[in-house]
C-alpha cells in the first residue's frame, strides 16, 4: 500500500500545478475566463506581474518539495526498504543553508514589492511639483479629486463638482452606483463612509480600498480602455452586502464632459432648491 | 488505588454499576482528572465540529445553487422564504461557521483536548498543577456553548457581523441582521471561551515548568509539548487584549461609549449619538489577539505531527533544536504581524511595509519546519498507518497553505486578493487541511492511550482517503476563484458579470464539500465502534518512545504505576545502542542496572 499512498501524495504537486496552468491558459475550454479579469488600467499589470513572480517562485518550491515528499515516501517505505534506518539527529550545515536561502528570498520579495505599494498608496498624482520642483515633497500641488464616493448600506453615492469645479457646494452633481470617468487621465477619488465599513473594489483596475466612516481617503488610478465594468463591495456591510454593486463607465473625455453636462442640466431642471434660482 | 482506578477507566463507556449517581458525576462529569477533562473537551469539540461542518454546507449550498430550494430541510428551516436561504441567514451562516470552527473547535480541541490529555502524560506528571482550575476551564466552556447556542435561537437567528465582528456593523444595534441581542450573546460567548483558554494556559505553563519527571529537561520534551508550551504563552499574552476589546465593544453596544464609533454615523437613516472613536482601533486590538491565535491553532498540531512522523518513520526527528527554535520564532514574530490583515483597511501605508517585511520573515521558520519533516522521513522506514497518513498530509497541505500565504503577505498583490477566495483558500489549507488533518491523525494515534483499544485501521484509511480527495476538491479551486477576484461573504456573487462564469466551479466544490462531510460518518462510527469492539492493546502499540506509552492504556488516576525517570530525548528511534528500533525515554542505558523496561 505504501506505493499507493506515495502516488496519492504525488498527485498534490501534479494536479495542483496543473490546475493553475489550465486556468492561466487563455481560452482553455472548461475553465474559460478563470484567471485575472481583463486589466483596463495603466498600473494593474504591475500587480499581475508581482503575483505571477510569486506564483513562479512558490510554484517551483511547491513542485520540488511535493516531489521530494513523494520520493522519500516511495523510497523509504518500510515494506520495501531493507536498509537500516539512518540514525541521524540533523545537520547543522543543512539547517544553515535552508534558513539563509529562504530568508534572502523572502526579504527580496518584500523589498521588490515596496515600490509598487508606494506608487499605489503613497504617491498621489500631482499637477505641479511646487516651488522646489521636486515631486513627493510637501509643497506639491496635488491633483484634486474628480468625484467623491460615499459608501452606505447598500449603495455607492457619488458627487461630482458642479459649475464651480468644487465638490461640497450646493451645485454638486449627485449620482448613485454609476461612476463615469474619462479614459487615459489620472483620476483621484475621495472615499467616505456614512454607516459601516465598505470596500471599494475595482477588479479590472486591481484596486481595492476599505471605506471607514469618519475617515476621508483618496485613491488614484488611470484607466486605459473604454467600457463598463463592475464596482464590487468587498467588505461585509450587512445583509445586502452581496447586492452593493456599482458600474464603472470609462469613456472618452468628450463623452464624459457631455454626460456630466447632461447630468447637471437634468439635476437643475428637477431640483427644488430655495436658495438658488432656476435657470 | 492505582489498579482499581485503571479498571474503572477501562469501563468508562459503560455506566459504573457499583458507585451510584454521585460517584459517576464526580468521576466523569465534574472530574479533576486531566484525562477525563481532555476527553470531555474532545467530544464537546467534535460535536461542535459537526455543527460547524453543517453550517459550511449551508454556505456551499447557496454558493452552488443560489436562491434555490434546499432539499428536505429547506422547508423546515425557512418556510417563510419558500425553502430558500435568505441573505440574512447567509450572513449568519458564514459568521457562525467561522466562530464555531475557530473558538469552539480548533482552539479547544488542540489546547483543551490534547493539551489536557497529553501534557501530564508526556512530561511524566501525575496530573496538572491545578486540577480544580483545570476542571473549571472545561466548565467555563459550557456558558460559552449555551450563549452561542442562544445566539442561534435569538431572532433573527445568529450573529451576522462576521467572525471578525468589525464595528460599526457589529457595534451599532440594528446595523446588521442579528446585531441586536444575538451579537451581544456572541460577544459574551467568545469571552467565556477566552476565560476557559486563559485558565488552561496558566495551568499548562505551570505544569510544564514545574512538574516534569526527573531527568526530563526542557530539551528532552517531545515537540508536542513544546507546541503546547509556546501556545500557552501566546494565549496568556494575547488573550487579555481580545477580552478587553470585547468588553469595549459590549459597552459601545450597551452603554453608548463609542470606542469604535466615529462622529456622525447615520445607520438605517437614524443618526448615532455616540462618537469620537475609531473603527480601525477594533481591528488592531482584534488582530493583536487573532493573529497569534492563528499560531495557537497550528503550533500544537505541528508538534503532534512531528511526534507521529518520527514514530512512523522509525527515525529521530531531523533537527530537534531547530524545530524548537522555529516554533519559538513563529510565536515571537506572530506578535508583530497582525497588521497584514489590514493592508487595505485605511491603515497608514508606511505601516503596511513594516508588517509586510515581518510577515515575509515568519515564512522562514515555517519553511525550516517543512524541511525538517522531509529530513525526518528521509532515510527512515515509513509505516503507512492511518495516523501517519494524516500526518504526511498535514505536511503536504501545509506546504500549499504556507506558500499561498506569501501572496497575501506582499502588500501590492494583497490589494487585489484581499477579501477574495484566495484568502479563504489559504486559511482553509492551514486550518482544515493542516490542523484538522493533524487532529484526525492525533485521534487515531492517541486513541489507544485514551480508551485502551485501537481504532479500525481499514475504516481509518478509507476515512483518510475520502477526506483527502474531497478536501482538495473543495478547497483547491478556491485559489483559482481568488485569482479572478471572487469576493468572500457574498450571498450571490453571480450577478456581477466579472464572476458569473464561476458558478460551475463552485458547484463542483460544493459537491466535494458534501462528500467531505459525508466521509466523516465513517470516522464517527469508527470512534464509537472501536470504543467497544476495537482490539485491546498494551501500553505501547506503536512502539513509541515518549513517556505516555509507558503508562497503562488507559492510564488510571495518577497516570503512572511507577516513577518515570527520563534518560534521553524523545526521538531515539533506530539507535545502535539497543537491539529494538526504539528506545523509550525511561529505559535505562545498557550499562546501568535494568529495572523494569516499561513494557507489558
Amino acid at each position: 500500500m505504501g506505493r499507493f499512498w506515495s502516488l496519492l501524495f504525488l498527485l498534490v504537486p501534479i494536479l495542483g500545478a496543473g490546475l493553475f496552468v489550465v486556468a492561466a491558459l487563455p481560452n482553455s475550454a472548461p475553465l474559460y475566463d478563470h484567471w485575472f479579469p481583463e486589466d483596463v488600467s495603466r498600473d494593474g499589470f504591475i500587480i499581475d506581474n508581482l503575483f505571477n513572480f510569486i506564483l513562479y517562485l512558490t510554484g517551483v518550491i511547491f513542485i520540488a518539495t511535493g516531489f521530494l515528499l513523494f520520493w522519500f515516501l516511495w523510497k523509504y517505505d518500510a515494506a520495501k526498504n531493507t536498509e537500516p534506518v539512518k540514525f541521524i539527529h540533523g545537520s547543522h550545515t543543512l539547517e544553515i543553508i535552508w534558513s539563509i536561502l529562504p530568508a534572502v528570498t523572502l526579504l527580496f520579495i518584500a523589498i521588490y514589492q515596496m515600490d509598487a505599494w508606494a506608487a499605489a498608496k503613497m504617491r498621489r498624482p500631482v499637477i505641479s511639483a511646487g516651488a522646489d520642483g521636486v515631486e513627493g515633497t510637501s509643497d506639491d500641488q496635488l491633483k484634486p479629486p474628480l468625484v467623491e464616493i460615499t459608501g452606505r448600506q447598500f449603495e455607492w453615492r457619488l458627487r461630482y463638482a458642479g459649475a464651480d469645479q468644487k465638490i461640497g457646494t450646493p451645485d454638486d452633481v449627485h449620482g448613485v452606483n454609476e461612476l463615469h470617468i474619462p479614459v487615459d487621465e489620472d483620476i483621484v477619488v475621495t472615499l467616505k463612509g456614512e454607516d459601516v465599513l465598505h470596500s471599494f473594489f475595482l477588479p479590472n483596475l486591481r484596486l481595492k480600498q476599505d471605506i471607514v466612516p469618519g475617515m476621508k481617503q483618496f485613491i488614484w488610478f488611470r484607466a486605459t480602455r473604454t467600457g463598463a465594468y463592475d464596482i464590487v463591495c468587498a467588505e461585509l456591510c450587512g445583509w445586502g452586502h452581496y447586492k452593493m454593486r456599482g458600474r464603472l463607465v470609462i469613456e472618452s473625455r468628450e463623452d464624459f464632459d457631455r454626460w456630466l453636462q447632461a447630468e447637471r442640466d437634468e439635476q437643475n431642471r428637477v431640483q427644488y432648491s430655495p436658495s438658488e434660482t432656476d435657470e | 488505588m492505582m489498579s482499581s482506578t485503571t479498571t474503572d477507566s477501562q469501563d468508562h463507556a459503560t455506566t459504573p454499576s457499583g458507585g451510584g449517581v454521585g460517584y459517576f458525576i464526580g468521576k466523569y462529569v465534574f472530574s479533576r482528572d486531566h484525562k477525563i477533562i481532555g476527553i470531555q473537551f474532545l467530544f464537546s469539540t467534535l460535536l461542535w465540529f459537526l455543527i460547524g461542518g453543517l453550517l459550511a454546507l449551508g454556505i456551499r449550498w447557496q454558493l452552488a445553487w443560489p436562491w434555490s430550494n434546499m432539499p428536505v430541510i429547506g422547508n423546515l428551516l425557512f418556510s417563510a422564504e419558500g425553502g430558500q436561504i435568505s441573505p440574512e441567514f447567509y450572513t449568519m451562516l458564514f459568521t457562525m461557521h467561522a466562530t464555531v470552527m475557530i473558538f469552539f473547535v480548533i482552539i479547544p480541541i488542540l489546547a483543551g483536548a490534547f493539551g489536557n490529555f497529553l501534557i501530564p502524560l508526556m512530561i511524566g506528571a501525575d496530573d496538572m498543577a491545578f486540577p480544580t482550575l483545570n476542571m473549571l476551564s472545561y466548565w467555563f466552556m459550557w456558558p460559552a456553548f449555551i450563549l452561542i447556542g442562544m445566539s442561534f435561537f435569538t431572532p433573527p437567528y445568529g450573529a451576522g457581523a462576521g467572525w471578525t465582528s468589525y464595528p460599526p456593523l457589529s457595534a451599532v444595534l440594528g446595523a446588521a441582521p442579528g446585531s441586536e441581542s444575538a451579537q451581544t450573546l456572541w460577544l459574551l460567548g467568545v469571552t467565556c471561551v477566552g476565560i476557559s483558554s486563559m485558565m488552561g494556559s496558566v495551568n499548562y505553563l505551570t505544569t510544564i515548568l514545574q512538574m516534569r519527571a526527573p531527568g526530563m529537561t526542557m530539551f528532552r520534551l517531545p515537540l508536542t509539548i513544546w507546541g503546547m508550551f509556546i501556545t500557552a504563552i501566546l494565549q496568556a499574552f494575547a488573550l487579555p487584549v481580545l477580552t478587553a476589546a470585547g468588553f469595549m465593544q459590549l459597552t459601545d453596544r450597551m452603554l453608548g461609549t463609542g470606542f469604535f464609533l466615529p462622529e456622525g454615523l447615520i445607520v438605517n437613516n437614524s443618526a448615532m449619538a455616540s462618537g469620537g472613536g475609531q473603527p480601525l482601533l477594533w481591528q488592531h486590538l482584534f488582530w493583536f489577539y487573532s493573529h497569534p491565535a492563528v499560531y495557537i491553532m497550528i503550533l500544537p498540531a505541528m508538534g503532534m505531527v512531528s511526534d507521529i512522523i518520527a514514530t512512523f518513520s522509525r527515525k529521530p526527528i531531523f533537527g530537534y533544536k531547530p524545530m524548537v527554535y522555529s516554533i519559538s520564532g513563529i510565536a515571537g514574530l506572530g506578535f508583530i504581524v497582525w497588521g497584514h490583515h489590514m493592508f487595505v483597511s485605511g491603515m497608514n501605508p508606511v505601516l503596511g511595509m513594516t508588517f509586510m517585511t515581518a510577515t515575509m520573515m515568519i515564512a522562514l521558520p515555517s519553511a525550516v519546519k517543512v524541511f525538517n519533516w522531509l529530513g525526518t522521513i528521509w532515510g527512515g522506514k515509513v509505516q503507512f498507518v492511518t495516523p501517519m497518513l494524516f500526518a504526511i498530509s498535514f505536511v503536504s497541505m501545509f506546504i500549499v497553505g504556507g506558500l499561498s500565504g506569501i501572496f497575501m503577505a506582499a502588500t501590492p498583490t494583497d490589494i487585489f486578493i484581499h477579501d477574495t477566495y484566495f484568502i479563504v483558500a489559504h486559511f482553509h489549507y492551514v486550518l482544515f487541511s493542516g490542523t484538522a488533518m493533524a487532529v484526525f491523525g492525533a485521534i487515531y494515534f492517541w486513541y489507544p492511550k485514551m480508551f485502551g483499544r485501537l481504532m479500525n485501521e481499514t475504516a481509518g484509511k478509507l476515512h483518510f482517503f475520502l477526506t483527502f480527495i474531497f478536501m482538495n476538491g473543495t478547497f483547491y479551486p478556491m485559489h483559482i476563484l481568488g485569482v479572478v477576484g471572487f469576493p468572500r461573504r457574498l450571498a450571490d456573487p453571480y450577478h456581477y458579470e466579472t464572476f458569473a462564469q464561476l458558478q460551475p466551479m463552485n458547484q463542483f466544490m460544493s459537491i466535494c464539500a458534501i462528500g467531505m462531510v459525508a466521509s466523516q460518518i465513517i470516522f464517527a462510527i469508527n470512534i464509537f465502534y472501536s470504543m467497544f469492539r476495537g482490539p485491546r492493546v498494551g501500553r505501547n502499540p506503536w512502539k513509541s518512545n515518549t513517556l505516555e506509552w509507558t503508562a497503562p492504556s488507559p492510564p488510571g488516576h495518577g497516570n503512572f504505576d511507577f516513577q518515570p525517570i527520563v534518560y534521553r530525548g524523545p526521538y531515539e528511534y533506530g539507535s545502535p545502542e539497543v537491539d529494538t528500533d526504539y528506545y523509550p525515554q525511561t529505559q535505562p542505558p545498557p550499562e546501568a542496572e535494568s529495572s523494569g523496561d516499561g513494557e507489558t
